[in-house]
Protein backbone atom coordinates (compact mmCIF):
# COMPACT_ATOMS: atom_id res chain seq x y z
CA UNK A 1 0.00 0.00 0.00
CA UNK A 2 1.39 3.20 -0.62
CA UNK A 3 1.25 5.84 1.46
CA UNK A 4 0.77 9.70 0.63
CA UNK A 5 0.99 11.87 3.84
CA UNK A 6 -1.97 14.04 5.53
CA UNK A 7 -2.91 17.01 3.84
CA UNK A 8 -3.33 19.99 6.56
CA UNK A 9 -5.48 22.19 4.58
CA UNK A 10 -7.16 22.09 1.15
CA UNK A 11 -8.69 19.61 -0.90
CA UNK A 12 -8.87 15.89 -2.02
CA UNK A 13 -10.55 15.01 -5.58
CA UNK A 14 -11.51 11.13 -5.22
CA UNK A 15 -13.28 9.02 -7.59
CA UNK A 16 -11.65 10.40 -10.63
CA UNK A 17 -11.87 8.07 -13.36
CA UNK A 18 -8.41 5.77 -13.02
CA UNK A 19 -5.89 7.23 -15.79
CA UNK A 20 -7.51 10.56 -16.00
CA UNK A 21 -5.99 12.19 -13.16
CA UNK A 22 -3.27 14.31 -14.75
CA UNK A 23 -5.39 15.61 -17.49
CA UNK A 24 -7.03 16.90 -14.60
CA UNK A 25 -4.20 18.24 -13.36
CA UNK A 26 -4.25 20.88 -16.30
CA UNK A 27 -7.68 21.08 -16.78
CA UNK A 28 -7.54 22.29 -13.47
CA UNK A 29 -4.72 24.72 -13.51
CA UNK A 30 -3.13 22.92 -10.49
CA UNK A 31 0.04 22.92 -12.76
CA UNK A 32 0.25 26.76 -12.30
CA UNK A 33 -0.47 26.89 -8.41
CA UNK A 34 2.45 26.54 -6.09
CA UNK A 35 1.54 24.36 -3.81
CA UNK A 36 1.75 20.44 -2.85
CA UNK A 37 -0.07 18.68 -4.70
CA UNK A 38 -0.18 14.71 -4.60
CA UNK A 39 -1.43 12.52 -8.01
CA UNK A 40 -2.66 9.15 -6.96
CA UNK A 41 -3.17 6.45 -9.88
CA UNK A 42 -4.87 3.45 -10.15
CA UNK A 43 -5.76 3.34 -6.35
CA UNK A 44 -8.32 0.10 -5.52
CA UNK A 45 -11.29 1.37 -5.40
CA UNK A 46 -14.70 -1.04 -4.23
CA UNK A 47 -16.79 0.89 -6.12
CA UNK A 48 -14.75 1.22 -8.63
CA UNK A 49 -12.44 -1.32 -9.48
CA UNK A 50 -10.02 1.83 -9.57
CA UNK A 51 -9.43 4.98 -9.11
CA UNK A 52 -7.07 7.81 -9.41
CA UNK A 53 -7.30 10.71 -6.78
CA UNK A 54 -5.80 14.25 -6.24
CA UNK A 55 -4.93 16.19 -3.06
CA UNK A 56 -3.90 19.33 -3.22
CA UNK A 57 -2.82 21.40 -0.16
CA UNK A 58 -4.26 24.99 -1.08
CA UNK A 59 -7.59 26.74 -0.27
CA UNK A 60 -10.85 25.17 -1.74
CA UNK A 61 -11.56 28.89 -3.68
CA UNK A 62 -9.02 28.33 -6.09
CA UNK A 63 -10.86 25.06 -7.83
CA UNK A 64 -13.17 26.30 -10.07
CA UNK A 65 -15.83 23.76 -9.62
CA UNK A 66 -17.82 24.50 -12.59
CA UNK A 67 -15.01 23.00 -14.81
CA UNK A 68 -14.89 19.89 -12.22
CA UNK A 69 -18.41 19.50 -12.62
CA UNK A 70 -18.50 19.26 -16.49
CA UNK A 71 -15.30 17.01 -16.88
CA UNK A 72 -16.72 14.55 -14.40
CA UNK A 73 -19.65 15.55 -12.18
CA UNK A 74 -19.01 12.25 -10.44
CA UNK A 75 -16.50 12.90 -8.54
CA UNK A 76 -16.30 13.96 -4.94
CA UNK A 77 -14.67 16.56 -3.79
CA UNK A 78 -13.28 16.31 0.13
CA UNK A 79 -12.62 19.85 1.88
CA UNK A 80 -9.46 19.38 4.21
CA UNK A 81 -9.17 21.52 7.43
CA UNK A 82 -6.96 20.42 10.36
CA UNK A 83 -5.96 17.23 8.54
CA UNK A 84 -10.28 16.50 8.78
CA UNK A 85 -12.85 15.94 6.33
CA UNK A 86 -15.02 19.04 6.62
CA UNK A 87 -16.96 19.56 4.07
CA UNK A 88 -18.33 16.48 0.92
CA UNK A 89 -19.42 18.52 -1.69
CA UNK A 90 -21.64 17.15 -4.46
CA UNK A 91 -20.76 18.06 -8.23
CA UNK A 92 -23.54 19.20 -10.45
CA UNK A 93 -23.21 19.44 -14.17
CA UNK A 94 -23.03 23.14 -14.82
CA UNK A 95 -26.12 24.99 -16.41
CA UNK A 96 -23.74 27.27 -17.76
CA UNK A 97 -19.82 27.16 -18.73
CA UNK A 98 -18.11 30.21 -20.02
CA UNK A 99 -14.44 30.13 -21.38
CA UNK A 100 -14.23 26.46 -21.41
CA UNK A 101 -14.40 24.75 -24.32
CA UNK A 102 -14.29 26.07 -27.65
CA UNK A 103 -16.88 26.37 -30.49
CA UNK A 104 -15.56 24.15 -33.42
CA UNK A 105 -18.30 24.85 -35.78
CA UNK A 106 -16.52 27.43 -38.47
CA UNK A 107 -19.87 28.74 -39.39
CA UNK A 108 -20.17 29.89 -35.80
CA UNK A 109 -19.71 33.78 -35.17
CA UNK A 110 -17.44 32.95 -31.94
CA UNK A 111 -15.36 31.92 -34.92
CA UNK A 112 -14.53 35.51 -36.27
CA UNK A 113 -15.77 37.51 -33.67
CA UNK A 114 -12.94 36.07 -31.25
CA UNK A 115 -13.69 38.80 -28.21
CA UNK A 116 -16.72 36.75 -27.72
CA UNK A 117 -17.17 34.69 -24.51
CA UNK A 118 -17.18 30.80 -25.42
CA UNK A 119 -20.43 30.06 -23.56
CA UNK A 120 -22.12 26.51 -23.79
CA UNK A 121 -25.24 25.60 -22.29
CA UNK A 122 -26.83 22.48 -21.10
CA UNK A 123 -29.51 21.96 -23.15
CA UNK A 124 -30.13 17.63 -22.30
CA UNK A 125 -29.33 16.79 -18.71
CA UNK A 126 -30.02 13.24 -19.20
CA UNK A 127 -27.34 13.02 -22.46
CA UNK A 128 -25.00 15.58 -20.60
CA UNK A 129 -25.58 17.58 -23.75
CA UNK A 130 -24.28 21.18 -23.88
CA UNK A 131 -24.39 23.34 -26.92
CA UNK A 132 -23.16 26.33 -28.15
CA UNK A 133 -25.16 29.90 -27.02
CA UNK A 134 -24.58 31.28 -30.19
CA UNK A 135 -24.64 28.80 -32.95
CA UNK A 136 -26.05 25.73 -30.62
CA UNK A 137 -23.21 23.49 -32.00
CA UNK A 138 -23.21 20.64 -30.22
CA UNK A 139 -20.00 19.78 -28.10
CA UNK A 140 -18.49 16.38 -29.12
CA UNK A 141 -15.89 16.10 -26.87
CA UNK A 142 -16.13 13.02 -24.58
CA UNK A 143 -16.42 12.54 -20.93
CA UNK A 144 -13.22 11.60 -19.34
CA UNK A 145 -11.39 12.70 -22.10
CA UNK A 146 -9.47 15.78 -21.62
CA UNK A 147 -10.86 18.98 -22.43
CA UNK A 148 -10.04 20.92 -24.57
CA UNK A 149 -9.91 24.42 -22.99
CA UNK A 150 -9.10 27.85 -24.05
CA UNK A 151 -5.77 28.98 -23.31
CA UNK A 152 -6.82 31.89 -21.14
CA UNK A 153 -9.74 32.77 -19.20
CA UNK A 154 -11.71 36.17 -18.82
CA UNK B 1 -37.82 44.77 -25.38
CA UNK B 2 -38.57 41.36 -27.07
CA UNK B 3 -36.34 40.23 -29.92
CA UNK B 4 -36.69 37.41 -32.25
CA UNK B 5 -33.98 34.86 -32.38
CA UNK B 6 -36.09 31.24 -33.20
CA UNK B 7 -39.49 30.68 -34.33
CA UNK B 8 -39.69 28.66 -30.85
CA UNK B 9 -38.80 32.35 -28.92
CA UNK B 10 -42.67 32.34 -29.30
CA UNK B 11 -45.02 30.24 -27.16
CA UNK B 12 -47.99 28.71 -28.82
CA UNK B 13 -50.13 31.33 -27.50
CA UNK B 14 -47.99 34.28 -28.81
CA UNK B 15 -48.18 32.83 -31.95
CA UNK B 16 -51.69 31.77 -32.63
CA UNK B 17 -51.64 35.96 -31.30
CA UNK B 18 -49.16 36.69 -34.39
CA UNK B 19 -50.93 34.40 -36.46
CA UNK B 20 -54.20 36.19 -36.18
CA UNK B 21 -53.10 39.59 -36.10
CA UNK B 22 -51.15 38.59 -39.67
CA UNK B 23 -54.44 37.30 -40.82
CA UNK B 24 -56.73 40.63 -39.97
CA UNK B 25 -53.84 42.13 -41.53
CA UNK B 26 -54.63 40.34 -44.85
CA UNK B 27 -58.11 41.22 -44.29
CA UNK B 28 -57.70 45.33 -43.72
CA UNK B 29 -54.77 46.41 -44.89
CA UNK B 30 -55.82 49.77 -44.21
CA UNK B 31 -56.46 50.17 -40.71
CA UNK B 32 -52.20 49.12 -40.41
CA UNK B 33 -51.23 51.78 -43.24
CA UNK B 34 -50.23 54.58 -40.86
CA UNK B 35 -49.50 51.94 -37.88
CA UNK B 36 -45.43 52.43 -37.60
CA UNK B 37 -45.61 56.31 -38.85
CA UNK B 38 -42.30 57.70 -37.68
CA UNK B 39 -40.58 54.34 -37.23
CA UNK B 40 -37.60 53.28 -39.04
CA UNK B 41 -36.56 49.62 -39.61
CA UNK B 42 -32.68 48.56 -40.21
CA UNK B 43 -32.17 45.76 -42.45
CA UNK B 44 -28.55 44.68 -41.96
CA UNK B 45 -27.83 42.42 -44.61
CA UNK B 46 -24.47 41.12 -44.69
CA UNK B 47 -25.32 38.64 -46.77
CA UNK B 48 -27.50 38.90 -50.20
CA UNK B 49 -31.02 38.25 -49.73
CA UNK B 50 -33.20 40.36 -52.01
CA UNK B 51 -35.97 38.00 -50.96
CA UNK B 52 -36.07 38.26 -47.45
CA UNK B 53 -34.81 41.71 -47.22
CA UNK B 54 -37.51 43.29 -49.73
CA UNK B 55 -39.95 40.97 -47.75
CA UNK B 56 -39.12 42.92 -44.62
CA UNK B 57 -38.97 46.45 -46.49
CA UNK B 58 -42.41 46.05 -48.09
CA UNK B 59 -44.01 44.87 -44.49
CA UNK B 60 -42.28 48.43 -42.92
CA UNK B 61 -43.08 50.58 -46.15
CA UNK B 62 -46.96 48.83 -45.60
CA UNK B 63 -47.35 50.37 -42.13
CA UNK B 64 -46.56 53.34 -43.13
CA UNK B 65 -42.86 53.44 -41.54
CA UNK B 66 -39.47 54.31 -43.21
CA UNK B 67 -36.40 51.64 -44.03
CA UNK B 68 -32.68 51.97 -43.99
CA UNK B 69 -29.88 49.84 -44.18
CA UNK B 70 -27.18 47.65 -46.22
CA UNK B 71 -27.81 44.76 -48.24
CA UNK B 72 -24.44 43.13 -48.02
CA UNK B 73 -21.30 43.17 -45.95
CA UNK B 74 -19.06 45.00 -48.36
CA UNK B 75 -21.18 47.96 -47.51
CA UNK B 76 -21.38 48.20 -44.34
CA UNK B 77 -18.35 49.00 -41.41
CA UNK B 78 -17.73 44.95 -41.43
CA UNK B 79 -16.03 45.15 -44.36
CA UNK B 80 -13.58 47.64 -42.24
CA UNK B 81 -13.75 44.73 -39.49
CA UNK B 82 -16.52 46.28 -36.90
CA UNK B 83 -17.84 44.08 -34.64
CA UNK B 84 -21.32 42.81 -34.74
CA UNK B 85 -22.07 44.38 -31.12
CA UNK B 86 -20.55 47.43 -32.44
CA UNK B 87 -22.34 47.76 -35.52
CA UNK B 88 -25.73 47.00 -33.83
CA UNK B 89 -25.05 49.64 -31.10
CA UNK B 90 -24.61 52.15 -33.62
CA UNK B 91 -27.48 51.06 -35.30
CA UNK B 92 -29.44 51.41 -32.30
CA UNK B 93 -29.39 54.89 -32.49
CA UNK B 94 -30.72 55.10 -36.34
CA UNK B 95 -33.47 52.66 -36.05
CA UNK B 96 -36.67 51.78 -33.94
CA UNK B 97 -35.91 48.08 -35.02
CA UNK B 98 -33.73 45.80 -36.32
CA UNK B 99 -34.02 42.76 -38.75
CA UNK B 100 -30.45 41.39 -39.26
CA UNK B 101 -29.22 38.64 -41.99
CA UNK B 102 -25.64 37.25 -41.33
CA UNK B 103 -23.71 34.83 -43.13
CA UNK B 104 -22.48 33.21 -39.26
CA UNK B 105 -24.74 31.40 -37.03
CA UNK B 106 -25.43 33.51 -33.75
CA UNK B 107 -24.76 36.82 -35.34
CA UNK B 108 -28.30 38.09 -34.12
CA UNK B 109 -28.01 36.77 -31.00
CA UNK B 110 -25.00 38.27 -30.01
CA UNK B 111 -26.54 41.46 -31.73
CA UNK B 112 -29.60 41.39 -29.81
CA UNK B 113 -27.58 41.37 -26.20
CA UNK B 114 -25.96 44.68 -27.22
CA UNK B 115 -29.14 46.28 -28.75
CA UNK B 116 -31.45 48.56 -26.97
CA UNK B 117 -33.88 48.00 -29.93
CA UNK B 118 -35.98 44.83 -31.06
CA UNK B 119 -33.88 42.77 -33.65
CA UNK B 120 -35.27 40.26 -35.67
CA UNK B 121 -33.20 37.17 -36.94
CA UNK B 122 -33.48 37.21 -40.59
CA UNK B 123 -31.39 34.70 -41.33
CA UNK B 124 -27.84 33.33 -39.88
CA UNK B 125 -25.85 30.71 -41.81
CA UNK B 126 -27.56 27.51 -42.01
CA UNK B 127 -28.89 27.95 -38.51
CA UNK B 128 -32.54 29.67 -38.01
CA UNK B 129 -34.67 31.44 -40.13
CA UNK B 130 -37.18 32.25 -37.84
CA UNK B 131 -39.16 34.33 -40.22
CA UNK B 132 -39.48 31.97 -43.05
CA UNK B 133 -41.11 29.26 -40.07
CA UNK B 134 -43.82 31.70 -39.34
CA UNK B 135 -44.50 32.56 -43.06
CA UNK B 136 -45.04 29.19 -43.81
CA UNK B 137 -46.84 28.72 -40.78
CA UNK B 138 -49.42 31.52 -41.35
CA UNK B 139 -49.47 29.65 -45.00
CA UNK B 140 -50.12 26.78 -43.71
CA UNK B 141 -52.76 28.02 -41.24
CA UNK B 142 -54.61 30.09 -43.52
CA UNK B 143 -54.94 27.43 -46.23
CA UNK B 144 -55.68 24.51 -44.49
CA UNK B 145 -57.60 26.26 -41.58
CA UNK B 146 -55.52 24.46 -38.72
CA UNK B 147 -51.89 23.97 -37.45
CA UNK B 148 -53.11 20.09 -36.28
CA UNK B 149 -53.73 17.49 -38.11
CA UNK B 150 -51.64 17.37 -40.72
CA UNK B 151 -49.71 14.88 -43.12
CA UNK B 152 -46.76 16.99 -44.17
CA UNK B 153 -44.19 16.15 -46.81
CA UNK B 154 -40.57 17.45 -46.66
CA UNK B 155 -38.96 17.07 -49.97
CA UNK B 156 -35.40 17.79 -51.24
CA UNK B 157 -32.46 18.69 -49.15
CA UNK B 158 -33.54 17.67 -45.88
CA UNK B 159 -30.09 17.89 -44.56
CA UNK B 160 -28.44 21.48 -44.80
CA UNK B 161 -32.51 23.24 -45.33
CA UNK B 162 -32.64 25.15 -42.27
CA UNK B 163 -36.11 25.89 -43.10
CA UNK B 164 -36.92 22.56 -43.06
CA UNK B 165 -35.63 22.07 -39.57
CA UNK B 166 -37.29 25.29 -38.18
CA UNK B 167 -40.95 24.33 -39.39
CA UNK B 168 -40.31 20.67 -38.04
CA UNK B 169 -39.27 22.18 -34.61
CA UNK B 170 -42.45 24.60 -34.75
CA UNK B 171 -45.03 21.78 -36.37
CA UNK B 172 -44.08 19.12 -33.66
CA UNK B 173 -45.87 21.47 -31.02
CA UNK B 174 -49.07 20.69 -32.21
CA UNK B 175 -51.30 17.51 -32.05
CA UNK B 176 -51.38 14.87 -34.60
CA UNK B 177 -48.57 16.11 -37.23
CA UNK B 178 -47.21 13.10 -39.77
CA UNK B 179 -44.34 14.06 -41.48
CA UNK B 180 -43.36 12.09 -44.52
CA UNK B 181 -39.28 13.22 -45.16
CA UNK B 182 -38.61 12.35 -48.68
CA UNK B 183 -34.77 12.81 -50.04
CA UNK B 184 -31.55 11.06 -51.31
CA UNK B 185 -29.97 9.08 -48.82
CA UNK B 186 -27.37 12.16 -49.03
CA UNK B 187 -29.72 14.59 -48.30
CA UNK B 188 -31.40 12.98 -45.69
CA UNK B 189 -32.59 14.81 -42.14
CA UNK B 190 -29.88 15.13 -39.91
CA UNK B 191 -30.03 12.61 -37.24
CA UNK B 192 -30.12 14.95 -34.24
CA UNK B 193 -33.64 15.69 -35.87
CA UNK B 194 -34.66 12.13 -36.01
CA UNK B 195 -33.37 11.42 -32.68
CA UNK B 196 -33.79 14.01 -30.76
CA UNK B 197 -36.74 15.94 -31.92
CA UNK B 198 -38.89 13.57 -33.53
CA UNK B 199 -38.41 10.46 -32.07
CA UNK B 200 -37.97 11.91 -28.33
CA UNK B 201 -40.82 13.33 -28.47
CA UNK B 202 -42.87 10.78 -30.19
CA UNK B 203 -43.59 12.15 -33.99
CA UNK B 204 -44.71 10.07 -36.28
CA UNK B 205 -42.27 10.21 -39.42
CA UNK B 206 -41.54 8.01 -42.42
CA UNK B 207 -38.63 8.79 -44.14
CA UNK B 208 -38.77 7.47 -48.11
CA UNK B 209 -36.61 7.89 -51.05
CA UNK B 210 -39.51 8.42 -53.92
CA UNK B 211 -41.76 11.28 -53.81
CA UNK B 212 -44.13 9.28 -55.74
CA UNK B 213 -44.53 7.10 -52.58
CA UNK B 214 -45.85 9.88 -50.68
CA UNK B 215 -47.81 12.22 -52.53
CA UNK B 216 -51.46 10.27 -52.34
CA UNK B 217 -51.50 10.72 -48.55
CA UNK B 218 -50.43 14.49 -48.07
CA UNK B 219 -51.98 17.41 -46.95
CA UNK B 220 -48.80 19.25 -47.62
CA UNK B 221 -46.12 19.18 -49.83
CA UNK B 222 -43.07 21.73 -48.86
CA UNK B 223 -40.37 21.30 -51.63
CA UNK B 224 -36.84 22.69 -50.57
CA UNK B 225 -34.14 23.54 -53.15
CA UNK B 226 -31.31 21.61 -53.26
CA UNK B 227 -28.61 25.01 -52.18
CA UNK B 228 -25.77 25.37 -53.82
CA UNK B 229 -23.99 27.20 -51.46
CA UNK B 230 -24.04 24.23 -49.08
CA UNK B 231 -22.04 22.15 -50.85
CA UNK B 232 -18.28 22.38 -50.89
CA UNK B 233 -18.17 20.15 -54.07
CA UNK B 234 -19.75 21.67 -57.02
CA UNK B 235 -19.70 18.25 -58.68
CA UNK B 236 -21.69 16.75 -55.42
CA UNK B 237 -24.36 19.43 -56.03
CA UNK B 238 -24.63 18.49 -59.94
CA UNK B 239 -25.26 15.26 -59.25
CA UNK B 240 -28.09 15.73 -56.76
CA UNK B 241 -29.90 18.40 -57.90
CA UNK B 242 -32.29 17.30 -60.09
CA UNK B 243 -33.43 14.52 -57.87
CA UNK B 244 -36.66 15.59 -57.61
CA UNK B 245 -38.45 17.76 -59.64
CA UNK B 246 -42.71 17.91 -59.15
CA UNK B 247 -44.31 18.44 -62.04
CA UNK B 248 -47.67 17.57 -63.11
CA UNK B 249 -47.31 14.06 -63.23
CA UNK B 250 -46.68 13.71 -60.18
CA UNK B 251 -49.55 16.56 -59.18
CA UNK B 252 -51.98 13.82 -60.44
CA UNK B 253 -51.26 11.81 -57.53
CA UNK B 254 -52.22 14.29 -54.84
CA UNK B 255 -55.22 15.06 -53.07
CA UNK B 256 -57.15 17.70 -54.63
CA UNK B 257 -57.18 20.14 -51.57
CA UNK B 258 -53.22 19.31 -51.52
CA UNK B 259 -51.07 22.43 -50.73
CA UNK B 260 -47.23 22.95 -53.06
CA UNK B 261 -45.39 25.00 -50.67
CA UNK B 262 -41.98 26.59 -51.12
CA UNK B 263 -39.69 28.63 -49.28
CA UNK B 264 -38.37 30.35 -52.95
CA UNK B 265 -36.51 31.19 -54.70
CA UNK B 266 -36.91 27.60 -56.62
CA UNK B 267 -34.63 26.62 -59.11
CA UNK B 268 -36.33 23.58 -61.13
CA UNK B 269 -37.25 21.01 -58.68
CA UNK B 270 -41.07 22.84 -59.17
CA UNK B 271 -41.87 22.59 -62.94
CA UNK B 272 -43.38 25.89 -64.08
CA UNK B 273 -46.47 24.19 -65.20
CA UNK B 274 -47.83 23.11 -62.21
CA UNK B 275 -47.87 26.95 -61.26
CA UNK B 276 -51.04 26.84 -62.69
CA UNK B 277 -52.18 24.34 -60.33
CA UNK B 278 -54.89 25.97 -57.83
CA UNK B 279 -52.73 23.51 -55.36
CA UNK B 280 -49.46 25.42 -55.89
CA UNK B 281 -49.32 27.77 -52.86
CA UNK B 282 -46.01 29.07 -52.85
CA UNK B 283 -46.63 32.48 -54.89
CA UNK B 284 -49.44 33.57 -51.58
CA UNK B 285 -46.85 31.96 -49.29
CA UNK B 286 -44.74 34.92 -50.20
CA UNK B 287 -47.38 36.79 -49.67
CA UNK B 288 -48.00 35.70 -46.22
CA UNK B 289 -44.48 36.52 -46.09
CA UNK B 290 -44.97 40.12 -45.99
CA UNK B 291 -48.32 39.95 -43.57
CA UNK B 292 -46.58 37.83 -41.19
CA UNK B 293 -43.39 40.03 -40.54
CA UNK B 294 -45.82 43.30 -40.38
CA UNK B 295 -47.37 41.42 -37.45
CA UNK B 296 -44.14 41.03 -36.14
CA UNK B 297 -42.99 44.33 -36.80
CA UNK B 298 -46.33 45.77 -34.79
CA UNK B 299 -45.45 42.96 -31.98
CA UNK B 300 -41.84 43.69 -31.35
CA UNK B 301 -42.77 47.69 -31.07
CA UNK B 302 -45.50 47.09 -29.47
CA UNK B 303 -47.65 48.73 -31.41
CA UNK B 304 -51.28 48.20 -31.06
CA UNK B 305 -54.13 49.25 -34.00
CA UNK B 306 -57.78 49.87 -32.68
Amino acid sequence: MLNVGLITEGFVLDHIQAGTSLSLYYDLRLDKLDCCVAIIKNARSNKMGKKDILKVECDIDTLDLDVLGFIDHNITVNIIKGEEIVEKRELHLPKKIKNIIHCRNPRCITSVEQELDQIFLLTDEKTETYRCKYCEEKYKGQKGQRVRLRTHSR
Amino acid sequence: MQHLMSPLDLSVEELDKLLTLANDIESNPKKYAHACEGKKLATCFYEPSTRTRLSFEAAMLNLGGSVLGFSSADSSSAAKGESVSDTIRVISCYADICAMRHPKEGAPLVASEKSTIPVINAGDGGHQHPTQTLTDLLTIRSLKGRLDNLNIGLCGDLKFGRTVHSLIHALIRYPNINFTLISPEELRVPSYIREDVLRKNNVAFREVERLEEAMADLDILYMTRVQKERFFNEDDYVRMKDFYILNKKKMTLAKDDMIVMHPLPRVNEISVEVDDDPRAAYFRQAQYGVYVRMALILTLLEVEVC
